[in-house]
């Protein structure tokens, strides 16, 4: 390892126009001629639309114009997609309805667009947007997916009776029921995963340029995959063809699943550039991301878990329902199945899972992938319902899940994951050790003497992450292939330029892909530049989320370096009258190894560009490129602990210690790793004590839509995080990564929760656990 | 409309702005100066912190006809002559930003924080005043790390002087 290399905690490249305010965001572009636009959008959960006026919003000052769904429909615009085909138990395809940009006779949450209001200032925009009036006939509206299961319930979509997308399984179902009715102990718990709203700190934006002399479409977005937003928008929106739309995704303030997703404004903004022949920006406020960036989560669960008579588990089974909102993300489908039953096994060997899960419409926001995506719904499950198991055999938790660990790799779950490697004993070790989990009771019983409640939460979370093996989601229902591409541009003067389809919004790759570079090169990190985000400079790209950008992302880069390596040791060993096998390259330099022959980096480079020496045959220029295409998921593993106070006066709970011992694989850049643990981390104690999105069940209007109703972590809700790295590379990408990015998310919700149930000694609590919560839970018994 | 004129960066600026147009809209839109940012629309997030006549103030909550003829700071007239305040140094070397969209706020709530507080900076302090400053990337953990990280280096700098 060099001070740059792989493995060094290397201070970001990218902070300096961050911290100086030179960071370009979205909302910052200005481009001339540019207006302004606000979406008039529904008021009602579920309504018919009756008559939209317009005369008086369009007669009002700077207005350019107000667009609706039919002139959209009339332009041929397509209708939203989702990109994950799931299918029934019965093989029926899933029930998906129509989700236009602009809705045309009907609203189905509140939120819902209808017209777009252009004019020259966001003041004059919004003035106008308040004084359209529709006439909407209002229906009765269903929030839950539960209640919208019912006979009787409101039928949001025609295609879906009610309300059911699809009835899907997984798993050995009869093993499974044998195995529980002959089990020595079965565990049985009903489990909600709350809903959630990602809250990257930086609202969704686009900015959409057409410019009519070459019919041709540039899209500023907020995205975390902009070549799948053009793909996107191309292939199916018929917004454009694909070479005449640019999509640049700038730098983009957080996303967390939110911002991979082609939302109506992007399609709507280009549309209505042409429509109205000026760009286009809109941006959107808070209560507005609130209410139409994907939620996540919120699902409605029960878990069984059977067990020997030496407490090993004989069978796993789980019921869900999950709510999927007013229409079908793009993603949607995969979350509650692919991305969660799947990993219902856990670190355990259990020889019988089965999954059931109904996806359900409802009048609320769309619900698609948040930082882990059926991950933390899967280890939350299973890991409440190992410490629960534990508390009812009366045994260690950290034993009865020692007991049942997975040992040998690979390892084949019946339900599809294959685990190729890991260590769970070592992250168990890791984590209890930092803890002091054996020394808990004394700190208990001090604690009982100032009258607190001190509990301990363990959570031993599995995830798949590099996502993932084109041909296995192809075979899953996935719409596109999640290889990813890199090009690596060697210059004439050897500085280096690496565009890469990973898109980086916060995750700092403009500094770990430079040193993986340099390390490989021995150049230094000034000398190398990574592009991203752009449709017209990097060729292809699937985009960052899955925590795949380090395993598949960047070993795409790998395989690009290993042809121009290929390349520049041919040339280096003509230059140097040198056999090729005997070139390595080191420190800028390509020596004849046990010489003192050498080239500089920068001449063998000028050398590929003036081609005056060349060997022959060989093509002048230094550049290749890759597309990678991993063999498996990776599989990031761990261990967290938990340890709480709680005022049995008040409820009010107290994080005391929160260990992380995490399995990522190779790391490159272990700062930036902890960075993304600690972040991780802080979503996941959100989602345990804080964070609820709530609707009124009645009315369908959501009650947190602002940062003074939904209660986001603040800096001193939180303690400061003990967190540190065990290591089993990757057998599935070249350089042994396997992910870091939704771990803390993944793991820490059912370690806190563990936390607060044991402390208080019961285990009827759902989160977030307020005050209030914990201290009805406590009261309850 | 009203004009207004203010000091921006050691710099004279004015222009002319609606009674209703907020501070950080001057900002952005009449000035250009994107390195404020608007996260929310109920002065709960602070990434528009910029200081006012020295003192830090979440530019959405002030409407740019107060701040006529004050002297305003900005993230981008932090560092002196290519220098980096130390709170940005400190930001930089503790890996305290990943997206970078609060961390403008952060920043200048952070210099405001340790003005008042001085090197007697501790942890609980700091996590109470970023009580109006929100981060979803970093858990705050490494925000915490550099604002004490910078906090000590001023108060030894002081020391020096002194």
């Amino acid at each position: 390892m060099g001070v740059e290399g792989i493995g060094a905690r290397v201070a970001r490249k990218e902070d300096k126009r961050f911290i100086t305010g030179k960071g370009r965001y979205t909302d910052d572009m200005v481009v001339p001629g540019m207006k302004h636009a606000v979406f008039v959008r529904s008021p009602h959960a579920h309504a018919k639309i009756k008559s939209i006026d317009t005369s008086s919003a369009s007669a009002m000052p700077g207005v350019i114009g107000i667009l609706d769904g039919k002139q959209l429909t009339e332009d041929g615009i397509g209708s939203l997609i989702c990109g994950w085909a799931v299918h029934s138990k019965d093989g029926s395809p899933m029930n998906m309805g129509v989700w236009r940009p602009l809705a045309e006779d009907t609203v189905r949450y509140v939120g819902d667009a209808i017209l777009i209001v252009v004019a020259d200032t966001g003041d004059q925009a919004r003035a106008a947007a308040e004084a359209v009036v529709i006439d909407y006939e209002e229906l009765p509206a269903v929030t839950t997916a539960l209640a919208a299961l019912k006979d009787g319930a409101p039928q949001i979509h025609p295609e879906a009776d009610h309300n059911l997308i699809f009835d899907w399984e997984i798993g050995n179902g009869a093993d499974v029921d044998a195995a529980i009715a002959n089990a020595a102990h079965v565990t049985n718990l009903d489990v909600d995963n709350n809903r959630l709203v990602p809250n990257a700190m930086e609202p969704r934006a686009t900015l959409g340029v057409y410019d009519d002399s070459e019919e041709h479409y540039t899209c500023w977005t907020t995205s975390q995959n902009p070549h799948v937003a053009r793909l996107v928008m191309s292939a199916f929106y018929n917004v454009a063809p694909e070479n005449k739309l640019r999509v640049i995704a700038p730098d983009v303030g957080g996303g967390f699943g939110s911002k991979i997703y082609i939302y109506p404004e992007e399609i709507v903004c280009l549309w209505a550039s042409k429509r109205t022949g000026v760009p286009v920006k809109w941006t959107a406020d808070r209560t507005e991301a609130f209410l139409t960036d994907a939620h996540g989560r919120d699902h409605v669960s029960n878990i069984k878990i059977a067990f020997d008579a030496d407490n090993r588990i004989t069978a796993l089974k789980v019921d869900t329902i999950a709510n999927l909102g007013a229409y079908m993300s793009l993603f949607s489908s995969s979350v509650p199945t692919y991305l969660y039953a799947t990993l219902l096994s856990g670190q355990y060997n259990i020889a019988n899972v089965h999954a059931n899960v109904r996806t359900v419409y409802t009048n609320t926001t769309p619900v698609d992938a948040y930082r882990g995506a059926g991950r933390p719904e899967a280890s939350y499950l299973v890991e409440r319902a190992m410490e629960t198991a534990a508390r009812e055999l009366g045994v260690s938790p950290a034993e009865l899940r020692r007991k049942n660990f997975i040992t040998q790799f690979p390892h084949q779950t019946p339900v599809i994951m294959n685990y190729d490697g890991g260590d769970f004993g070592a992250s168990l070790d890791a984590a209890t050790k930092a803890a002091d989990y054996d020394g808990f009771p004394a700190r208990k019983a001090e604690a009982a003497g100032r009258g607190k409640l001190r509990g301990i939460g363990m959570s031993c979370y599995i995830e798949a992450c590099g996502i993932a093996p084109s041909k296995a989601v192809g075979s899953l229902g996935a719409g596109v292939g999640l290889w990813e591409s890199a090009e690596v541009r060697v210059n004439a003067v050897g500085t280096i330029e690496v565009l890469t389809g990973s898109h980086s919004h916060g995750q700092g790759h403009e500094t770990t892909f430079a040193q993986l570079v340099a390390e490989r090169l021995g150049v230094g990190m000034d000398t190398v530049s990574i592009v991203h985000g752009d449709t017209d400079k990097v060729q292809m790209g699937m985009g960052t989320y899955g925590s795949r950008s380090g395993a598949v992302g960047m070993s795409a880069v790998s395989v690009a370096l290993d042809r121009v390596e290929a390349k520049a040791k041919k040339v280096a060993a003509h230059l140097l009258e040198a056999d090729e096998s005997d070139i390595v390259i080191e420190n800028g330099e390509l020596k004849v190894a046990g010489t003192d022959k050498s080239v500089p980096w920068f001449q063998m480079a000028l050398a590929c560009y003036t081609a005056h020496n060349l060997p022959d045959g060989m093509e002048p220029g230094l550049k290749e490129s890759a597309f990678f295409d991993p063999t498996n998921f990776s599989f990031p593993a761990g261990c967290y602990i938990c340890e709480v106070e709680v005022d049995p006066e008040t409820g009010k709970t107290e994080i005391i210690q929160f260990v992380a011992a995490d399995d990522f694989g190779n790391i490159i850049n272990p700062m930036i790793v902890e960075g993304q643990v600690h972040g991780g981390v802080a979503q996941g104690i959100g989602q345990a004590m804080l964070e609820s999105c709530i609707y009124d069940p009645d009315t369908g209007q959501l009650l947190t839509a602002s940062y003074m109703d939904y209660a986001m972590p603040r800096a001193d809700d939180l303690p400061s995080f003990d967190v540190s790295t065990t290591v089993t590379p990757s057998p599935s990408n070249p350089l042994g990564i396997k992910g870091c990015g939704e771990a803390g998310a993944i793991g820490s919700p059912p370690a806190v929760i563990n936390a607060i149930t044991d402390a208080i000694g019961s285990n009827k609590l759902e989160m977030p656990a307020s005050p209030q919560a914990v201290w009805a839970a406590l009261n309850a018994k | 409309m009203t004009s207004i004129s203010l000091n921006v960066n050691g710099r004279q600026v004015s222009g002319e702005a609606e009674d209703r147009t907020l501070l950080v809209e001057f900002l952005r839109t009449n000035l250009g100066m994107t390195g404020t940012h608007v996260g929310c629309d109920t002065s709960q997030c602070g990434a528009c912190v910029v200081h006012v006549d020295g003192q830090a103030v979440k530019s959405c909550t002030m409407l740019a006809v107060q701040a006529n003829g004050s002297d305003v700071t900005t993230i981008e007239g932090l560092a002196s002559n290519g220098t980096l305040h130390p709170v940005q140094k400190a930001f930089h070397e503790n890996h305290g930003l990943q997206c970078g969209f609060c961390t403008p706020g952060m920043i200048m709530a952070a210099t405001d924080m340790i003005r008042r507080h001085g090197s007697a900076l501790d942890e609980k302090t700091v996590r109470q005043e970023l009580e109006g400053n929100i981060c979803r990337c970093t858990g705050y953990h490494n925000i915490v790390k550099s604002i004490l990280a910078a906090a000590a280096e001023m108060g030894n700098a002081q020391q020096a002087a002194e």
